[in-house]
């Protein structure tokens, strides 16, 4: 009997990780997608509008273009280490995913409670942040071993600012640490519910304590460091360096190195939406009766349909004409699913977990191209003289709050 | 490869080619760079990679010819240069361009340094990171290459400015357009400082680099925005009027700090008075008028008159199969290019080809700053060197 229930659920959890990689890696191919879009409306520009409709279809060919590039390996590189350097930062970057719980324990599969996450550990965010440091080497050793001047340079300004607001970065969270008295991810979101005078959600953001303003600053900025994102994309700096450590790599170990830092992207928004916005809670408190807020995932995906299909059917070619209502029609499909009683409660958490996730990558991209980028020695001024103090001064007034409350 | 002394004890410095193939060296330049870490202890410039030839091909074609060569001296700022060459042989030949088509060319010229300096700015600011800067540049570059296309069908490689004159009669309708222009520009001027101006990071980059002070840059021959950035007022246009520029009135922007913030300035405080000047040059154009000097052996005569008067016909095949032939003599004519002070030296032997033409290229010239502005910092700097001294490698090389 045991041995039948530790059966189904090690095939469970193994669905689970397929799931996940495969839902993880097209995120990150679309990441790509809604950042090359978000840049070129920024910019007054289209973006990619070629391959399928609204360039829909780019990802794959990307994907198959990497592929069918020739990989190049230059003279004199540690084959060892240029090999594992890219394989590296692509493990690390998914594998740290799998801490991230999407949505409360209460999800059903064939009738099977099963929670939205491949290891609840009790020390989740520990093992999140522990995995994410070692993607440093991933940068490091790619710049060391391409026996190149500039992969060297950008290795070694990446390895610094990595090293430096990893600090600030695991400094930021302290006080929501001394708030919750958790490491376990599902439980530091479960502390964030509820809301204080009926209206204002209780996220760790406005904590009724001591709201981490100052911890979300300082996580934000360091997050954005830590990915090597504009401003801080020091170590790819593409004008100084040309490409930074990746400049020897090409075809498939560039793109390694490409999925990994969009997957970073996705696991610093997951865990900024986890620590200081609530994760999967909702910014509504659920009112007795009808809750019009149940409604949301259905009505968002009701109007992207219809929006779909009323674009689609006067799109430019006729791929497009039969794709986007195609589209369309699944989403409406999906937006009835949503409102069956069954499925309503179940989709909250995920709902409002990706809507959270899909904000702050879109602030980041956001980020990326308004500002310009800072040198490496005011970056490095910057993490230790500036970030890490408000990270530190953070943490004093949060232990004192906390302190003051009891 | 050097020992450099450190508190840490003595070490080696590391050569890095930058360029010719490199993101930020604008072109082709190549900058030798020799370093300690991340600091430049020595940056030497190599040049060459885009030699053409230029100055040596205007030896072989006629004077009429060499205009298209002046296009693509630098291609940033074309109708600069073909102004230049033509105010130069003009002066040999010692013609009278009309006042029409000299306040066409002040026009031109005045959106050419409008064109080039939004590059600049694009390029600069992308050099720094601050990608979408460069596309809104571009995308009001676009607008005055359309300009440039209307009055003259091409929209890079002009050649409008022909000896004695204009090539063409600007079609109907342009002047409506570089109206159009001129009003919707100055709020996107404001549109790329509220980018840049006052943004911390963009502070912290160019406040303070790349210093090069005013006796220094006499002394090197470093001429326009850079000049001007550090405390001297010298504009050709001011100094050396041509092409009726006395008339217009317009200031000469100028800083004090020296460094690449106040070229920044200096050159985004120039496109607002190039706006002027064009605003001023609206008003003065005639509404018609010969655009041509009267010199029939010189300027090709019109279409009608050479199928109705044997001598323009005679004249027309002169031109355009032998070229006309100035005086024997030697000119030196300036004019103020987007960067600096271009210099056009023609001599003639009575030919109908140049004997020699020789350009005072502002890009070659200030590019000597480029080791005294980034020596003793950091490669990020150098980007930001490079970028404020805007050179154009096809200048540069020619």
């Amino acid at each position: 009997m045991n041995d039948t229930i530790a059966r189904s659920i090690l095939v469970v959890s193994l669905v689970k990780v397929v799931v996940l990689l495969f839902l993880v890696l097209t995120a990150v191919a679309y990441l790509v997608w809604f950042e090359r879009k978000v840049a070129a409306h920024i910019q007054g520009r289209w973006g990619p509008y070629r391959v399928g409709p609204h360039g829909l279809l780019q990802p794959l060919a990307d994907g198959v273009k990497f592929l069918l590039k020739e990989d190049a390996t230059p003279a004199g590189v540690d084959r060892f280490l240029y090999f594992s350097a890219p394989l590296l930062t692509m493990t690390l970057a998914i594998s740290a995913i799998a801490m991230i719980p999407f949505g409360p324990a209460s999800i059903h599969i064939f009738g099977i409670a099963t929670p939205l996450v491949i290891a609840n550990i009790s020390v989740g965010l520990l093992a999140i942040f522990a995995i994410t440091s070692v993607g440093v080497y991933g940068v490091a050793l790619g710049g060391w071993s391409s026996n190149s001047k500039y992969s060297l340079l950008g290795g070694l300004r990446s390895s610094a600012q990595m090293i430096s607001y990893e600090l600030s970065l695991t400094l930021s969270v302290v006080g929501i640490l001394l708030l919750a008295g958790t490491f376990n991810l599902s439980e530091l979101i479960m502390r964030q519910d509820g809301y204080t005078w009926g209206h204002l959600p209780k996220w760790n953001l406005l904590n009724p304590t001591f709201p981490q303003i100052l911890g979300f600053f300082c996580y934000f900025v360091a997050a954005i460091a830590e990915t090597n994102r504009a401003p801080f994309d020091l170590a790819e700096a593409e004008s100084e360096l040309v490409a930074g450590y990746h400049t020897e790599y090409s075809s498939f170990k560039f793109a390694m190195f490409f999925l990994g830092e969009y997957a970073s992207m996705i696991t610093v928004a997951c865990l900024a939406s986890i620590l200081f916005l609530g994760g999967w809670l909702s910014p509504f408190p659920q009112t007795p009766g009808l809750d019009w807020t149940r409604y949301l995932p259905a009505g968002v995906l009701a109007v992207a349909g219809v929006a779909l299909i009323i674009h689609g059917v006067r799109y430019i070619n006729v791929f497009g004409r039969i794709a986007l209502p195609v589209l369309g029609v699944i989403l409406g499909a999906l937006s009835f699913l949503c409102s069956q009683p069954g499925v309503i409660d179940d989709i909250q958490g995920p709902f409002w977990f990706l809507a959270k996730v899909l904000f702050v990558l879109f602030v980041y991209v956001w980020v990326r191209w308004t500002l310009p980028r800072f040198r490496y020695d005011q970056l490095m001024r910057f993490g230790w003289k500036v970030l890490f103090p408000v990270a530190l001064l953070n943490v004093i007034l949060t232990s004192l709050a906390v302190v003051m409350r009891k | 490869m050097t020992t450099v002394e450190t508190a840490a004890g003595a070490t080696q410095t590391m050569v890095l080619n930058m360029g010719p193939q490199h993101p930020s060296t604008h072109g082709v330049l190549r900058v030798v760079l020799e370093l300690d870490g991340e600091t430049v202890v020595k940056a030497r410039p190599e040049i060459g990679y885009l030699h053409t030839g230029i100055e040596k091909s205007c030896e072989a074609l006629t004077y009429s010819q060499a205009i298209t060569l002046t296009d693509r001296i630098d291609y940033l700022a074309p109708l600069s240069n073909n102004l230049g060459y033509c105010l130069a042989v003009e002066k040999l030949l010692g013609l009278e361009v009309p006042k029409r088509a000299q306040y066409i060319r002040v026009l031109l010229t005045e959106m050419t340094r409008l064109n080039s300096h939004l590059v600049w700015l694009g390029t600069h600011a992308m050099d720094l990171g601050a990608t979408s800067v460069m596309l809104y540049c571009f995308r009001e570059r676009e607008e005055i290459l359309t300009i440039f296309e209307m009055v003259s069908g091409q929209r890079m490689m002009t050649s409008y400015f022909r000896i004695g004159g204009l090539a063409l009669e600007p079609p109907p309708g342009w002047l409506e357009r570089v109206r159009h222009f001129i009003d919707m520009f100055p709020s996107r001027i404001e549109e790329y400082e509220k980018l840049l101006t006052r943004n911390r990071i963009w502070l912290m980059r160019t406040v303070g680099i790349g210093i090069l002070e005013a006796q220094d840059a006499i002394a090197l021959g470093v001429s326009g925005p850079t000049l001007r950035a550090a405390g001297v007022a010298y504009d050709v246009r001011k100094f050396f009027p041509y092409s009726s520029y006395e008339e217009f009135t317009f200031d000469v922007p100028t800083r004090t700090e020296s460094d690449c913030y106040a070229r920044y300035l200096v050159r985004v405080a120039e496109m607002r008075e190039s706006l002027k000047i064009i605003r001023q040059a609206m008003g003065k154009i005639p509404a018609d008028g010969p655009i041509k000097a009267d010199a029939p052996g010189i300027i090709p005569p019109q279409r009608e008159k050479m199928k109705t008067e044997m001598e323009a016909l005679i004249y027309h095949f002169k031109i355009f199969t032998e070229g006309f032939a100035p005086p024997p003599g030697e000119v030196y004519q300036r004019v103020e290019s987007p960067r600096g002070e271009a210099g056009y030296f023609v001599v003639s032997d009575g030919s109908p080809k140049p004997y020699r033409v020789k350009v005072r290229a502002p890009s070659f010239v200030n590019l000597q700053a480029l080791s005294k502005l980034a020596e003793g910092r950091l490669v990020a700097d150098l980007i930001a060197c490079i970028g404020t001294i805007d050179v154009v490698l096809g200048e540069v090389d020619r």
